[in-house]
């Protein structure tokens, strides 16, 4: 019996959700008195998973799983579950993590429980608390099935170190499943930070009047390395690509800072981006809603304020 | 070709979403259901494909007799036939394996869902039914294009976006990108009309019993009273961010 956790990485690094995910599930096998192991597909960088207090790696190395596939990725970590006797496996919420995520919980039976925010309330019953209503409330939800599968809501619960130094590393040999799917291409954005991953998103709307006047946001965000987003109108009449579209009905955001620029804090936007930890506001309407729910406000003109926050931020 | 476009029935994005029992239900007072979003980006686009590779669409909801006017809109819109499994939908796993059971008796060569819904946000649904089924299955589908029994999508990852192929049978959660905004199908008097005449069957549940339960909602605190910094002290707002906020 052990924690599994995924560890999702990219061009041999882990990501930090993964450094979360494991710092999660540390915390959890700590509470239930059992191991917690880590799931690897192609990376070498064991190294640095020793600071969270992993007690084994399991590692696949394997062609097959080059490129990410959830049907494959899944029936791999369906395989471990079995071979290690696991009943819960820990994701971070990438986009990645939570599309396997639920394809694992249906290959193996089980059940899916995504943006998780804490650790258990308690193990007998299982009960965790998970976000829902777009951020709008909790839930504390009962998982009744033996085998659970857990995605935690990113930024939730933080990296917390917790160093192992007798770290056990084993090799996995799987059996590849078959899978018509082929993946054709990949077109990668030339934006450098994706809201995904994001500690700091820079997110402007209507406000700013028009596409042309984008630069001044791109340069904030580059300034502070963050990922850019917009509105849903932004995004619907053209000015920035759909991906950029956060909110309700677009992506969610759940960053360390959300800085929103002439974007007024209609009930939709929030919804999408109220996990964010610390929310900064810049409206030239003081009667603007999204102040009630932001941490600190710029009550002026985006024009004005955010080429002068570029230049001392610049100057720091 | 065969598409089924699984319809989940959520509050309206405006609703005020409040919990009664001892906070133990959602409280439907006064709420407005509609078709969850991301699902009709995804009718949207199999109202398409009906008129480009002639297929027939069904639209299925699990749920109670409440859910059947959100059905009824998705006829108008253009679905072929529509189907709510009678029973309350108590989790995805459970509403998942009543889905699972009905494609086991008729086939369909796609289905589509909403990548998630925005009551429950799991996200949960389309994995599962792929899972259960050993289907294929993408999430997060921006592109869609079928060309007999081969389907090539794109999904939007994190940097960027991931174009792939592979044969039918596909699960798919769509999402904005699918189609536009702009092409969301409005209902005219004609399609409503429609709507009275084409079947909506009520099929028994299989009683499958959820893996969770909702114990209790709460909502998150109120926040405390915004600090507001004038426009000329932007210093103070980075010595701000920095030292008390330390996100920077
Ligand atoms: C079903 C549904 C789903 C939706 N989903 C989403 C969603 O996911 N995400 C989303 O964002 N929206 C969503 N919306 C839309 C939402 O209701 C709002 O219409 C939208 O968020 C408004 O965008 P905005 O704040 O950019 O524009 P506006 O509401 O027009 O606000 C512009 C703001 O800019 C300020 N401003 C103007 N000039 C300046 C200046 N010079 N300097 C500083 N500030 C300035 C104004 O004071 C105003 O507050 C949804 C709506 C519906 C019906
Ligand atoms: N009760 C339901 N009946 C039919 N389809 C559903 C139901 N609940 C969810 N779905 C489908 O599954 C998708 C994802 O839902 P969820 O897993 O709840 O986020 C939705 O967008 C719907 O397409």
């Amino acid at each position: 019996m052990s924690v599994l956790v995924y560890l999702e990485s990219e061009n041999n690094k882990f990501k930090k959700s993964s450094y979360e995910a494991l710092s999660y599930g540390k915390g959890l096998a700590d509470k239930m008195g059992v191991q917690v192991c880590g799931v690897v597909i192609n990376c070498s960088d064991i190294e640095s998973l020793k600071a969270y207090g992993p007690d084994k790696i399991l590692k696949i190395e394997s062609q097959d799983l080059s490129a990410f596939s959830s049907k494959k990725y899944a029936h791999a970590i369906a395989n471990i579950m079995k071979s290690e006797n696991a009943h819960i496996v820990i994701l971070s919420s990438t986009p990645d993590s939570k599309y396997l995520g639920a394809h694992l919980s249906g290959v193996t039976d089980s059940s899916f429980v995504s943006n998780v925010v804490e650790l258990p309330e308690s193990i007998s019953p299982f009960t965790i608390k998970r976000t829902c209503f777009t951020n709008k409330a909790f839930s504390l939800t009962e998982i009744i099935s033996d085998t659970k599968i857990i995605s935690i809501a990113s930024n939730s619960f933080g990296v917390i170190e917790n160093s192992n130094d007798s770290l056990a590393e084993e090799e996995i040999d799987i059996k590849s499943i078959d899978s018509n799917q082929r993946i054709l291409n990949i077109e990668k954005e030339s934006g450098s930070v994706t809201i995904a991953d994001a500690e700091i998103v820079v997110s402007a709307g209507r406000g700013l009047k028009g596409p042309e006047n984008w630069e001044m946001i791109e340069t904030l965000a580059e300034t502070l390395g963050a990922a850019t987003a917009c509105s849903k109108p932004v995004s619907d009449m053209g000015w920035r690509p759909h991906s950029e579209h956060v909110g309700q009905t677009g992506k969610p955001v759940s960053s360390n800072l959300y800085i929103a620029i002439g974007i007024s804090g209609a009930i939709q936007h929030l919804a999408g981006i109220n996990s964010s930890k610390v929310k900064v506001v810049i409206n030239n309407d003081p009667e603007a809603p999204f102040f009630k729910a932001a941490d600190y406000g710029v009550i002026g003109d985006a024009f004005e304020v955010i080429p002068s926050l570029i230049e001392k931020l610049k100057a720091r | 070709m065969n598409i089924l476009v699984c319809i989940s029935n959520v509050p309206d994005t405006t609703s005020k979403i409040n919990f009664v029992e001892n906070d133990s239900k959602f409280d439907t007072n006064g709420v407005q259901f509609i078709i969850n979003p991301n699902d009709e980006f995804g009718l949207t686009k199999a109202v398409w494909l009906k008129e480009s590779n002639n297929a027939t669409v069904t639209v299925l909801t699990v749920g109670e007799q409440s859910v059947e006017a959100t059905l009824r809109k998705c006829l108008a819109i253009g679905a072929d036939k529509a189907i709510r499994i009678d029973c309350p939908a108590n989790d995805a796993y459970s509403v998942a394996k009543e889905i699972e059971t009905h494609c086991e008796q008729v086939k369909y060569d796609l289905i589509i869902c909403g990548r998630e819904s925005i009551d429950y946000n799991g996200g949960i649904v389309p994995g599962l039914i792929a899972g259960f089924l050993d289907y294929n299955f993408v999430t997060n589908c921006v592109n869609l294009e079928i060309e007999g029994s081969k389907a090539t999508f794109s999904r939007e990852m994190s940097g960027g976006t991931e174009i792939s192929e592979c044969q039918l049978p596909l699960v798919i959660g769509s999402q904005k990108g699918l189609v536009e905004e702009s092409d969301l199908i409005i209902p005219n008097m004609r399609g409503i009309m429609m709507a009275r005449q084409k079947p909506l069957d009520i099929v028994p549940s299989q009683g499958v019993n959820a893996k969770t339960r909702d114990i209790k909602f709460n909502k998150p605190q109120a926040k405390s009273e915004v600090k507001l910094i004038k426009a000329d002290e932007l210093d103070k707002l980075i010595d701000l961010l920095e030292n008390e906020a330390k996100v920077i």
